[in-house]
């Protein structure tokens, strides 16, 4: 937006400085004393003003003014520094506007607040965030693990509906993204192994390869990174709007209980839903697979699929969909974590759902470290 | 045209869809006159309200700011007439990652024209103003309550000095004697800065205190507009129900306590 030339017919403020034969300064003040007009020389403006505001037997014409607004009063009660002058003619409608000033002080400009920037440690700082992290996620597992013993005394009690919703929501919803992000990864893997397996002679090594490959390590983690971006992110937000518009405290009021009714339902449809991403996309990251092999090594779909029980040991598949069920907990526990810690307003919005996305991928991969170490004697050849 | 118009509407008529808001709706309010736009939950005063300033554009009938039609503006012209305008939003509408000082601050800044210490300047005397100390200044707007809110917001829509101050329900949800604090603070600066104002309320206090003219919308019409006792004999059912209520004749009992 254009600021400035919409008033360039404006006739800017001034001060005509005249002198009567008897010797007396008259200040005669013309323009438009308003913000616009004073803005760009309010400095000036008050610094010229000051020479005459001392002398008390100067007179003051504010008569000849064009407009005055509260800026422009303002501007001439800072330059008199709160004295009204003794010789001082104002148009009636303009009195008001210095009435204001006479026996009120401004506000003194607010201190900066002192910002807690820990610079001398900001290990400490990272360590306390850290700690402050780790126990709001336990004690939010925590409070799972006893709604769920809860509700298996109180079965009539499970949220059916809103882990329906979840699961539509977070499963259903992404089957179109997962399939084809999970077919172009299998092409891709698929068609690099072939190039390379291909000089070494080695074809046949293929249906492990990337059998292995998919089943046990990209589906799983392929699906916890979509389902985290996708359904983290919304799970955070959803709940940072309802602390704004204080849905959170009315369900509080209602004494309904936050982790029974927001959080369980989230867990629980993610640990049922991921595993069965995870199958979906492996499905599709195979077929991709084939495609693929088929384009540079010339194995048959029939060859590939013969191949595939005797190259891909069953346990890396029921290794890949565990992995999905314990990734699936891991996002919705982070997101509603970060969901809840979202103050009402705009800027921590923003921060807490991206932290919650950024942690639950990162969490995520150090999951699937542990897992390569724990299952490492597990299912491969 | 009448040169002291602030606001013109011409036969202004609005529909959702198949819905009727408003049809035919005629008025236009002066140079320092103080409109209240009256009426039942649902009747379009806020949408009335938004298509005064040309946040929405009405289904039917032009409407003049300042005297320019606002069918004709392009988006550059309607921005440096807005520029003109304050408004205060029901619900306050600070933005709710700044603190109140640069809650009030941001509009002077956005403009460009004035230095960074003159702005600091300004901002305290619009706290003064308002009667906000520098304590609420360093607050979030989430920490302020109902009445603060609305005060940092009225110093907000007037850092520009506007002509033309807009107020959606400036007392909704306010206790009774914030709401009369926030009157007579009203009032008080229209009679100091002398600007236009129009408000949507439902508060008899404010229409009966505050207002020079009523304009009561019910049944998608305009069907009252003049002073509070010329609307008070009015002869349309709809009328004499929301003004000769039993609460409406305590309220219309008591003499103004400003006078207009």
């Amino acid at each position: 937006m254009s600021s400035q030339p919409q008033f360039a017919d404006m006739e800017s403020p001034a001060i005509r400085v005249e002198r009567t034969a008897d010797g007396f300064i008259t200040i005669k003040l013309t323009g438009h004393w308003t913000l616009r007009g004073v803005a760009q020389h309010a400095h000036r403006l008050q610094r010229e003003l000051r020479e005459y505001t001392s002398d008390p037997e100067v007179h003051w014409n504010l008569n000849t003014i064009s407009a005055l607004d509260s800026v422009g009063a303002f501007v001439l009660w800072r330059a008199t520094e709160g004295r009204r002058p003794q010789h001082l003619v104002v148009r009636p409608e303009h009195v008001p506007l210095f009435r204001r000033w006479a026996d009120r002080q401004v506000p003194q400009e607010p201190a900066k607040k002192a910002t807690h920037l820990d610079i001398v440690n900001p290990a400490a700082r990272v360590g306390r965030l850290a700690i402050e992290h780790v126990r709001g996620l336990l004690s939010m597992l925590g409070q799972f693990v006893l709604d769920g013993l809860w509700l298996l005394r109180h079965p009539g009690s499970t949220p059916w509906r809103d882990i329906s919703a979840t699961i539509y929501q977070a499963g259903v919803k992404a089957l179109g993204i997962t399939a084809l992000v999970g077919f172009l990864i299998g092409v891709v893997v698929s068609y690099l192994s072939s190039l390379e397996l291909k000089s070494f002679g080695a074809g046949n090594f293929i249906v492990a390869i990337v059998g292995i490959g998919i089943l046990r390590e990209l589906g799983p983690m392929l699906t916890a990174v979509l389902v985290a971006g996708r359904s983290g992110s919304a799970m955070a937000a959803q709940l940072g709007v309802m602390r704004v518009t204080q849905e959170l405290d009315a369900l509080s009021a209602m004494g309904i209980s936050q982790s029974l009714r927001l959080v369980l339902p989230k867990i629980v449809a993610l640990i049922v839903v991921m595993p069965l991403l995870v199958v979906w996309s492996d499905i599709l990251a195979m077929l991709g697979a084939m495609f693929a092999a088929r384009a540079t090594l010339g194995i048959g779909l029939w060859r590939f699929v013969d191949a595939f029980p005797h190259a891909v040991p069953l346990a890396n598949f029921w290794l890949g969909v565990g992995k999905g069920a314990v990734f699936g907990a891991l996002v919705a526990l982070i997101a509603c974590h970060f969901g809840l810690r979202i103050k009402p307003d705009t800027e921590s919005l923003a921060v807490e759902t991206t932290s919650a996305v950024v942690s639950a991928i990162t969490l995520a991969i150090i999951a699937d470290a542990l897992f390569a170490i724990v299952f490492r004697n597990v299912g491969l050849p | 045209m009448n040169d002291e118009s602030v606001i013109r509407l011409e036969n202004v008529g609005t529909r959702l869809g198949e819905q009727l808001i408003h049809r035919d709706v005629s008025l236009s309010v002066n140079r320092g006159e103080i409109l209240g736009v009256v009426g039942k939950s649902g009747s379009g005063k806020t949408t009335l309200l938004r298509e005064m300033i040309g946040l929405q554009a009405p289904t039917e009938g032009h409407v003049y700011l300042f005297g320019q039609c606002l069918d004709t503006l392009n988006s550059g012209q309607l921005a440096a007439l807005h520029q003109r305008c304050g408004i205060l939003f029901q619900s306050g509408a600070l933005f709710s990652a700044f603190n109140v000082f640069d809650n009030i601050a941001f509009p002077l800044r956005e403009s460009h024209f004035v230095d960074e210490s003159l702005v600091r300047q300004l901002v305290c005397m619009k706290l003064g103003m308002v009667g906000l100390d520098r304590d609420a200044a360093l607050r979030l707007p989430a920490e302020l309550s109902g009445g603060m809110v609305k005060r940092a917001a009225l110093a907000r829509a007037l850092a520009l000095e506007p002509e033309l101050l807009v107020l959606d329900e400036p007392t909704s949800g306010l206790d009774p004697l914030a709401s009369e604090d926030f009157i007579k603070l009203l009032s008080t600066l229209h009679q100091e800065l002398g600007f236009t104002l129009v408000m949507v309320t439902h508060d008899l206090d404010v229409m009966r205190d505050l207002c020079h003219v009523l304009a009561v919308l019910a049944d998608g019409r305009l069907l009252a507009y003049g002073s509070a006792a010329e609307v008070r004999n009015s002869g349309e059912p709809l009328v004499r129900e929301f003004f000769h209520g039993e609460y409406a004749e305590r309220v219309f009992a008591n003499a103004p306590v400003v006078a207009a």
